[in-house]
């Protein structure tokens, strides 16, 4: 409950940081729209000269595409910590975290908010009827629930990777540039695994799961049986690999030292 | 001018102190180029060739357009903007130097350390990963160094026209942003300005953004032929040269407008 309580404080105080700038807020989500757009126009662009990727059509990538939005709206918005080890490890703000009642994660989540962030949702959202219109898909009375459980286990697959590597900076406070390259490797999440080879698939299934987030388990809505059983691994894979991030975490604080002056 | 060019020595340096992180920055760039490898062998199938470039002319395109990017590519924007927020451009104005030659000699150490230390070692292992053509004629290279050249300019001059906007909207990160991503799109690094329909193009025609990575990348793959060369140079040139008016415009009023923000 407490921790409740101090989320929507958070929220608010949020809000009211951000409501100082408000063109540059409104700039940012327009830019963030661009960003979307800019994905999808590729896909556009790209459909105009072939008709099949590796045996998926051009609304089924679209589909995918916009189903990866949503979670990775909902990480960017909360889970978006690739900045950790330089603000919290070297400037040492992670002594002040430490000091407080709070589970420390929770603490840097919530300073950490972006929630324009979410405004991906409802793009992904428009960008999956859109393609799911032109595909005739048809959907039943508990797809919405699945949908719902795909979504946050896409967000924890992602949540957990970020926080895997925040960790590292427990251990060694060397600047490293794996957290822009996460970003990178997402990106091959958005599209059919199937056009990799066997070792990039591999490892975006096993090590680190980005076909969680986009095309497992779009391929459930797309009728896609093949992918079956990797479209109902999500909720679990999400589960799994948040709840070890969150050990590795809790690991890390007590091996934590401080920058020193 | 000595000034100048001890700027471009010092940021070359002082990028060559951190230079470890430049090896993971090679593997970043290595990932992206093999996304787009995997995607465009899929996106060509079985066809020979697409809007007149085969499969290997198109990997070797992304190979060096993501190379070429560690050249002209810097944060110079985001440093002008926090320069403005911190209120240090104060004491900028009353140096003895040009604040937006000395803002673009500092990128110009910045991108020869990345093509030194990035970009040739970074084009050496995505060659020995991937299958990438390089062009044997040593004209081909001149021309491709001179476009460079050009390109790194033109998003110099974008740069430092985001970067000052700041001056007027006070926080402007979005807008920084923004034009990362229509940069990204426009200038041809995610997809050759050939494949875009035909309307796109013909509005792409009027705006500087192919300048930046489309026109060095064909010219590396030897895409564009004799008076296409050189109609794409001058689009460069003729860009370089009508930017210079916004920027100058955009110096004086915000020399006016200027706010300095706590301090």
């Amino acid at each position: 409950m407490k921790y409740v309580t101090i989320f929507f404080q958070y929220v608010a105080q949020y809000m009211k940081s951000r409501l100082t700038y408000r063109t540059d807020m409104v700039i940012e989500i327009v830019s963030d729209l661009l960003f979307q757009a800019v994905n999808l126009i590729f896909i556009l662009v790209v459909f105009d000269h072939t008709s099949f990727l590796n045996g998926w059509t051009r609304d089924e990538i679209i589909f995918i595409y916009g189903f990866f939005l949503v979670p990775f709206a909902i990480f960017g918005a909360f889970f978006n910590i690739w900045d950790f080890n330089e603000r919290y490890i070297v400037k040492g703000e992670m002594d002040r975290i430490l000091t407080r009642p709070i589970h420390s994660l929770f603490q840097i989540i919530l300073e950490r908010m972006e929630l324009e962030s979410l405004f991906g949702v409802v793009t992904g959202m428009a960008v999956m009827f859109y393609a799911a219109r032109d595909l005739h898909l048809s959907f039943s009375w508990y797809d919405p629930f699945l949908f719902a459980a795909f979504v946050l286990g896409g967000t924890f697959v992602y949540a957990a990777i970020f926080v895997l590597i925040a960790s590292i900076s427990f251990w060694s406070d060397s600047p490293t540039s794996i957290m822009p390259m996460m970003y990178n490797i997402g990106n091959y999440g958005r599209y059919p695994v199937d056009i990799y080879n066997h070792v990039i698939r591999f490892v975006l299934t096993w090590i680190l799961p980005f076909a969680f987030v986009g095309v497992y388990p779009s391929a459930y809505f797309l009728g896609r049986e093949e992918w079956y059983s990797y479209a109902f691994l999500t909720p679990l894979m999400g589960l799994l690999f948040f709840s070890f991030s969150v050990v590795m975490w809790n690991i890390g604080v007590t091996k934590y030292r401080g920058a020193g002056n | 001018m000595a000034k100048y060019i001890e700027m471009i020595r010092i940021r070359f340096l002082m990028m060559l102190a951190y230079r470890t992180n430049y090896y993971s920055g090679i593997l970043i760039y290595s990932i992206n180029i093999g996304a787009y490898y995997f995607l465009w062998n899929a996106i060509y199938g079985d066809k020979g060739s697409i809007e007149g470039m085969t499969a290997l002319q198109m990997t070797s395109y992304v190979a060096i357009a993501w190379m070429a990017r560690a050249f002209y590519y810097n944060n110079i924007d985001r440093e002008i903007a926090q320069e403005i927020k911190e209120g240090k451009v104060a004491v900028e104005f009353i140096r003895p130097y040009n604040y937006l030659v000395m803002k673009t000699m500092q990128g110009l150490g910045e991108g020869i350390f990345r093509l030194s230390f990035f970009s040739i070692p970074g084009m050496v292992v995505v060659a020995l990963i991937f299958p990438i053509t390089f062009s044997a004629k040593p004209e081909v290279w001149l021309l491709f160094m001179l476009s460079l050249l050009f390109s790194f300019m033109i998003n110099m001059q974008i740069n430092l026209l985001t970067g000052m906007l700041t001056f007027f909207f006070f926080n402007n990160a979005g807008l920084i942003r923004a034009k990362r991503v229509i940069i990204d799109l426009f200038s041809g690094l995610l997809l050759p300005i050939s494949f875009y329909p035909g309307w796109a193009q013909h509005i792409m025609g009027f705006l500087p953004f192919q300048a930046i990575s489309y026109i060095p990348s064909m010219i590396f793959t030897e895409s564009f032929a004799g008076s296409e060369i050189v109609n794409a140079l001058f689009f460069q040139i003729l860009w370089v040269l009508i930017l210079i008016v916004p920027i100058q415009v955009l110096w004086l009023a915000a020399r006016k407008q200027l706010v300095v923000q706590g301090g």
